[in-house]
């Protein structure tokens, strides 16, 4: 029998109570004799245990949970499908449709219950305004009490079903000594229900008959309205965590991989690290790793945006999520389950959705206060249309009172931000571009400066070997000859270019004594017992080397865009070796896009003043910091910051990285799988410069639809409040009706959300 | 004004005054988190219709780990979001979710469901 099929597995509920954590318990079970895996996760409460069956037992796996204080609740054994098992890392987002979807679909229910009871509600409220009723049910009449009697009952299921969340919530609100939007509707609705019951039930107490009447619609209308906001709501709100789903659906359930010379079919969750991997054609990628067989063409455009299959040999990283074109291969796994690139993705963009944006802190504190400033404000308004409003002055205080109650909800206010920001992030995830906090976007909003770095941002980042002058009685091969040599030890991306160019004109290497790099200058080396010195005009100067008219030569090529090095053997000047990056095809268009945008755009570069500013001109920026040390590019982004500027540096994230922290929005241009993802406050996943223009114009739009909805439920609020509170009526005798005001406050929650949503329609445009 | 209007207005100030103490006034102080020999601060929190406890006291520069149910079905309180740890975290509904954080400096951090009606506050000691 196989081994790989000897194995148990074994999955089981457990409570860990107090005394026991999950770390602990997964340490004790390992340490028993043949158990080889144990992940206990107490989010899900399940431990998920593989053992030798011949070197233990379920039974003395039970034991030791129980003696560890784990209580066992029930076990499945030998689920080789383990499709569920402990530390999944999303049950969350798997189940949130059902579970959104059954939310939706109990609040229409609830809806339409109360919108049918409404209709008779409505109708014996005011049978004077339907002339069929009229004549039925006449005002004063028994059929008509008869009537409102009836409807009375009817409503009792409707507070209790439809609006039965508004109560609970107040409830549980009230043990915690807070108030909330249930806290308003539920006082609101039941204190035009139990008007209504005195009025109808004792009519005598009111000292004018016409006090008498009842207000049942107010119950169950508002009810209703408010249960289709909420519907709608919890609707919109699916859709803007859509980005995030797209992303978790990208990883395969199963993976194929070789045990003991056996493919097995497993879940994803069960793939370890070392793990041999089979990918057929047409497949998914189920985890990241190294291709150690066979060859293919992988389609990275979910994680990269590359659009064209980057093809795959062995010693190529392959990446979770991606798709297998053309052939089969098999890669070693290197990083599973939470580690992978995509899950780290997907952890970041919920992490950013779920961030505060400063403006947010504002609204956190109004809403603090709020909801029981509105109930105060309520009962002052009653106190004041009681002691000093018309006659009668019960009616109008009352009226006022629940009008101000249901027209306050902080819904709307409460949702401006969390909305669009979720939208906005995720939007950016789709257009890869992974925003890492709401104040990211806030402040990439506000930016008027772009400080691109040259190489690797601008350019390609893969110099070429261009240009070799001699001079005097050097030749051209042996100044290659020592110019190569000497930058073999050199970890300079240059010198990769001149090694290189090098080799294809086959030229030989040979040893170097005595090598040493000067950071920002070049490198010095003994080569064939003479000192050779290898580096850039400043290099030359401090050496104080005679450069004859090699000058020349180099400023023609500088101003060709290449970037020229001097070589100088036994203090003398040799030659040129020049080498030249190429301009990427659309970083020219992405700043030509950024100038518009009314950006100032600076290039930062290490570079030679010369190359720098003839790469300048190609690509049209018109700021050019050249000759700066790496140590010193964070110090030049921090006197723009002085001239008063909101700067944002884009680096490819390594040798940047402390620019990138200095700016006040750090944008790492990579390739979405790099550690630069960590240093940045934004990282393009795509290699372009696009995706700056793209990320400052979802910043933008994102920004401008916060602002739009912020001010749509102020606005809402500081208007409809004075108004329920009847400050129109001594002027113009306008007086909200309880239904308009749940009308509005339906209204008003839903234009947020659909406000919000109209950001997923965004797509970056070309200016 | 009459005498009905007097008893109104008292008894509508002696509510407004009652309901400002009851929402604003202060609070009792709050559940400390235990220390787990795991060298986290442990503490279980409830999600129905507010946190409970809703104040958790832990120490500075030991790593904490808080435990959510949500017993809530509302979908306000889907997200729990602790904004000075840039930190947030959905909760699925009656499953245990878990939070963890290391608080480095002393004071009171507040965590709040994603609109910010339910509200709870982590106040980390010397």
């Amino acid at each position: 029998m196989n081994k790989a099929n000897a194995l148990k597995h074994f999955e089981t509920r457990i409570w860990l109570d107090n005394s026991c954590s999950a770390v602990i318990v997964e340490k004790a079970l390992l340490s028993m004799s043949g158990v080889l895996k144990a992940v206990v996760n107490p989010a899900i409460s399940k431990a998920y245990v593989v053992f030798d069956p011949q070197k233990t037992s379920e039974q003395v796996i039970t034991q030791k949970l129980e003696a560890l204080g784990a209580k066992v609740l029930d076990s499945h054994q030998d689920r080789q499908d383990c499709e569920h098992h402990a530390h999944h890392q999303t049950p969350s987002e798997e189940q949130n449709p059902n579970e959104e979807g059954s939310e939706y679909r109990e609040l229409m229910r609830k809806w339409w219950f109360a919108a049918a009871i409404s209709i008779p509600t409505i109708l014996v409220s005011y049978p004077d305004l339907f002339p069929g009723v009229k004549d039925w049910l006449p005002m004063g009449s028994p059929k008509l009490w008869w009537a409102r009697f009836v409807v009375a009952w009817l409503t009792i299921p409707v507070m209790v079903w439809s609006g039965g969340q508004f109560f609970t919530g107040m409830w549980e609100g009230l043990k915690h000594r807070s108030a909330n939007m249930h806290t308003l509707i539920a006082t609101g609705i039941s204190a035009a229900w139990l008007y209504s019951a005195v009025a109808l039930l004792w009519p005598g107490i009111f000292p004018d008959p016409a006090m008498a009447e009842v207000y049942y619609d107010v119950t169950t209308v508002v009810t209703a309205l408010v249960v289709l906001g909420m519907a709608m709501e919890v609707r919109a709100k699916g859709r803007s965590s859509e980005a995030i789903k797209k992303l978790i659906g990208l990883q395969p359930k199963t993976a194929h991989v070789l045990r003991d010379g056996q493919e097995l079919e497993i879940s994803v969750d069960d793939v370890v690290v070392g793990d041999v991997v089979i990918v057929r054609p047409g497949e998914k990628i189920a985890v990241d790793g190294i291709v150690v067989e066979g060859t293919s063409a992988v389609d990275e455009s979910m994680l990269t945006g590359e659009s064209l299959p980057v093809s795959k040999e062995p010693g190529q990283e392959v990446f979770s999520g991606t798709l297998n074109k053309t052939g089969s291969f098999k890669f070693k796994a290197t990083k599973v389950q939470q580690d992978t690139a995509l899950a780290n993705i997907v952890e970041m963009v919920r992490q950013a959705q779920g961030s505060r944006i400063p403006v947010q802190r504002i609204v956190d504190k109004v809403s603090a206060i709020f909801t029981p400033g509105v109930i105060i404000l309520a009962i002052l308004g009653y106190v004041i249309w009681y002691d000093f409003g018309p006659q009668p002055s019960y009616i109008y205080a009352m009226i006022v009172a629940v009008t101000t109650l249901i027209i306050a909800c902080p819904c709307a206010l409460g949702m401006a931000t969390p909305m669009s920001l979720t939208t906005g992030i995720g939007k950016g995830a789709e257009n890869g571009i992974l925003i890492r906090s709401g104040e990211a976007l806030q402040i990439a909003e506000r930016l008027n400066t772009i400080v691109l770095d040259k190489t690797g941002t601008i350019t390609e980042g893969k110099p070429s070997l261009t240009d070799v002058i001699p001079l005097g009685r050097f030749t051209e091969t042996e100044i290659l000859r020592i110019g190569a040599s000497i930058e073999q030890g050199s970890e300079h991306p240059l010198a990769g270019a001149i090694l290189d160019g090098a080799k294809d004109q086959g030229v030989t290497f040979v040893q170097v004594v005595g090598f040493n790099a000067i950071p920002g200058h070049g490198v010095e080396g003994v080569v064939e017992g003479k000192r050779v010195l290898f580096g850039n005009l400043k290099l030359m100067r401090k050496e104080g080397i005679p450069l004859a008219d090699l000058q020349t030569h180099a400023t023609r090529l500088a101003d060709e865009g290449k970037t020229p090095m001097y070589l100088a053997i036994d203090g003398e000047a040799a030659g040129i070796i020049a080498v030249a990056d190429t301009v990427k095809e659309d970083s020219a268009d992405a700043i030509t896009q950024l100038k518009k945008m009314g950006l100032e755009v600076v290039m930062l570069t290490g570079d030679n003043e010369r190359t720098a500013r003839a790469i300048a001109k190609q690509v049209g920026v018109d700021r050019v910091l050249a000759d700066v040390l790496p140590q010193d590019k964070a110090e030049n982004v921090r006197k723009l910051q002085a001239e008063g500027k909101k700067v944002a540096m884009v680096g490819d994230g390594i040798n940047d990285a402390p620019a990138l922290t200095q700016a006040d929005v750090g944008i790492a241009i990579g390739t979405g799988t790099d550690v630069a993802i960590e240093a940045s406050d934004i990282t393009l996943i795509k290699g372009s410069l696009k995706g700056v223009v793209s990320a400052i114009q979802i910043s933008r739009a994102t920004m401008r639809n916060v602002y739009q909805n912020l001010f749509g439920a102020f606005i809402y609020n500081a208007a409809g409040l004075p108004v329920a509170l009847g400050i129109l009526y001594p002027f113009l005798g306008i007086l909200l009706s309880p239904l308009v005001a749940a009308a509005a406050m339906a209204f008003s929650s839903v234009t947020v959300v659909a406000n919000a949503n109209r950001l997923r329609n965004f797509k970056p445009k070309e200016l | 004004m009459g005498v009905s209007q007097w008893v109104v207005t008292i008894i509508g100030l002696l509510l407004s005054f009652g309901i400002a103490w009851f929402f604003w006034g202060p609070k009792k102080g709050g559940s400390q988190a235990e220390v787990k020999d795991s060298g986290y601060q442990e503490a279980d929190i409830l999600v129905k219709g507010g946190y409970t406890p809703d104040v958790i006291v832990v120490h500075r520069g030991k790593p904490v780990r808080l435990q959510f149910l949500r017993e809530d079905k509302s979908s306000c309180s889907e997200m729990v979001v602790f904004p000075d740890f840039e930190k947030s975290m959905m909760l699925p509904f009656g499953k245990k979710v878990t939070v963890e954080l290391l608080p480095n400096d002393a004071g009171s951090y507040p965590f709040t469901c994603q609109m910010g009606m339910y509200r709870g506050t982590l106040i980390v000691k010397e």
